[in-house]
């Protein structure tokens, strides 16, 4: 599904933390945005999801505003991971992956054949098979997190939406998420946006990605046009040194910060 | 398998809620059987069974069973009231007596019997309105870009506390009208009859069938409120809905029983600590076991200082603080 943020501004109370945003994601595609802390990127991420009012501008799905869309409607075709997430731990993974039903599910109470058959896929993408019925609180934060994203998963959405999914997890833990959102990607054809903080996975995973720098979007484009050292002391304010891969994906390296050398 | 994990899969949480079933029926038996008049079992049977009119038939059917069914009734009411706003509130200290909704219920209904007593069939309804003002007054109140569970119990305690105030002084000022209303303020049962069962029961019924068709809602609600947007819930709706089935709830328990603490506070923790959080079946089984604990306190006020009784308040008070501070010592409880 193809989405498109026209001129976004929202924030909390008085405060604005996004002025005037505008980008498009391509059916298929996978962005990442990129950004110092406070920069907007989750606020951006949450008013594309819903959760936040934008104060003005839009955000359109396949064409569609989604104000107009109702927000059980929505949920059938968006879902989203916010950053903090909690659950009562007793709950098991089953249990979990099963709530992303609930868009789907008519008045009629209990799972039909057709739920079972998407938990199950859910569960098997995200290689929790043999811990299905395990609770919560005796998971590790990796396997914790899949279950969550098991949960969006099973919500069939076209649009995908993760707040950080990888943040507070070992590499290995990293890399597993990002598997499930790229095989996400290539066998259903979902697009995927999402907030990291790691450069070099995000430049690694990604068809495009977004720099923003005081909320606003610094730049946008291929991973390979946006990591470059220019960039990065703009946004992040480092030094660093980039190569570029066999297959064309720029891996940097910082060697230092870049504040106070201006001064 | 552990003890734990038994009552915390579908079968053990389904088998509870059949033992606190049974439980609460033995409790209605024995409580039936006990009192100033004290009838073995053949004859509470015979005497119901036969309908011969008669004294025990008199006590059993038109003193007894409408007390024990309404102290069942009222329990559950409260207990499920509690378990819906701890879980709406996202706050163990949640319960009816504590957020206001008791109090904003009661001082209605104190209005109503002591200004308009020609109204008094009109108690339940001028309960509810009193107690749903009072969750909609504390839900706007802590409203603020959505409602935080922090700001919600806060306002809520204020609030209880100034409708407490407000009770006061109109008992005060009518002392002398005030004899029974003295038991409304403490929560007691005795003289509760047929009358007030019809008078409440289809604003239980309502009550009891909203919690269950909004259990599973309140199980999405717990995943945090981004999660359950993002899941396309309409969460601020679903949480007025969810209060206002509480304030309905304890609104219909309010008007009959008075202001009986605890119970709505206690029974979900209890339930909670041996099942879990799982609304589905917490729900249910806190309404059972509400219902067996103001049963069993009801009974115990009629039993101890015979022949004079004491309100069901007051047992409940004496009895559910202690048994529920060794369960939460004994537990290792986390909310």
């Amino acid at each position: 599904m193809k989405l498109e943020v026209n001129s976004l501004c929202g924030g909390y109370g008085g405060k604005l933390v996004l002025d005037g945003v505008e980008f498009t994601v391509r059916s298929g595609s996978i962005v990442t945005l990129l950004g110092a802390n406070g920069c907007g990127k989750s606020t951006l991420l949450k008013i594309i999801g819903r959760i936040l009012k934008p104060k003005s501008g839009s955000v359109l799905l396949d064409g569609k505003a989604i104000s107009r869309i109702k927000t059980g409607d929505l949920a059938r075709e968006l879902a989203i991971l916010p950053q903090l997430h909690h659950a009562s731990g007793e709950l098991s993974v089953e249990e979990l992956v099963a709530f992303g039903r609930f868009p789907h599910r008519g008045l009629m109470p209990g799972a039909t054949v057709r739920d079972r058959e998407i938990i199950d896929r859910s569960i098997r993408m995200t290689r929790l098979e043999s811990l299905r019925k395990r609770p919560l609180y005796t998971l590790s934060g990796g396997e914790r997190q899949r279950a969550w994203v098991a949960m969006t998963l099973a919500q069939e959405p076209g649009v995908l939406l993760l707040d950080e999914p990888t943040t507070f997890l070992d590499v290995c833990c990293q890399f597993e998420i990002i598997d499930v959102v790229r095989r996400l990607n290539q066998q259903y054809g979902v697009t995927v946006v999402m907030v990291l903080h790691d450069l070099n996975l995000a430049a690694s995973c990604s068809d495009e990605l977004i720099l923003m720098k005081n909320h606003k979007i610094h730049c946008a484009g291929t991973p390979a046009s946006v990591i470059t050292r220019e960039n990065l002391r703009a946004v992040f304010e480092i030094e660093s040194k980039i190569t570029v891969s066999e297959e064309g994906i720029p891996y940097c390296i910082a060697t230092g910060s870049a504040r106070g050398e201006a001064l | 398998m552990s003890l734990h994990s038994t009552l915390r899969s579908t079968s053990g949480r389904l088998g509870v809620c059949g033992i606190l079933l049974f439980l609460l029926l033995c409790a209605m038996l024995v409580s039936l059987r006990f009192g100033s008049l004290k009838l073995p079992l053949e004859e509470i049977v015979s005497a119901l069974w036969t309908h011969e009119p008669g004294i025990h038939y008199q006590i059993l059917y038109n003193i007894r069973l409408p007390r024990i069914l309404l102290g069942a009734l009222v329990g559950g009411c409260f207990a499920l009231s509690g378990a819906i706003l701890q879980g709406v509130m996202r706050n163990p200290l949640a319960s009816p007596g504590i957020i206001g909704v008791s109090a904003g219920g009661g001082l209605a209904g104190i209005l109503v019997m002591l200004a308009f007593p020609q109204f008094s069939s009109l108690l339940v309804p001028a309960a509810f309105a009193g107690a749903l003002a009072t969750a909609v007054l504390v839900y706007l109140l802590a409203w603020k870009r959505g409602v935080s569970p922090v700001r919600l119990i806060l306002a809520g305690v204020a609030v209880s506390a100034m409708l407490g105030a407000f009770s006061s002084t109109v008992l005060l000022f009518n002392a002398e009208k005030a004899g029974g209303i003295l038991d409304f303020s403490i929560g007691s049962l005795s003289t509760r009859s047929w009358p007030q069962i019809r008078m409440v029961w289809p604003y239980m019924l309502v009550g009891f069938s909203g919690a269950f068709f909004l259990g599973n809602k309140l199980n999405i609600l717990a995943l945090g409120d981004d999660v359950a947007v993002g899941l396309g819930m309409r969460v601020e709706w679903i949480r007025f809905s969810l209060l206002s089935v509480a304030a309905l709830l304890a609104a219909s328990a309010v008007s009959v029983a008075g202001l009986l603490g605890f119970v709505g506070l206690i029974a979900p923790h209890i339930v909670r600590m041996l099942i879990g959080s799982d609304n589905r079946f917490l729900l249910p089984a806190s309404a059972l076991f509400g219902g067996f604990m103001v049963v069993v306190c009801d009974s115990l006020g009629r039993m101890v200082l015979e022949p004079s009784e004491l309100p069901v308040g007051i047992p409940m008070a004496l009895m559910g603080p202690p048994f529920f501070l060794w369960l939460l010592r004994r537990h290792s409880y986390e909310t």
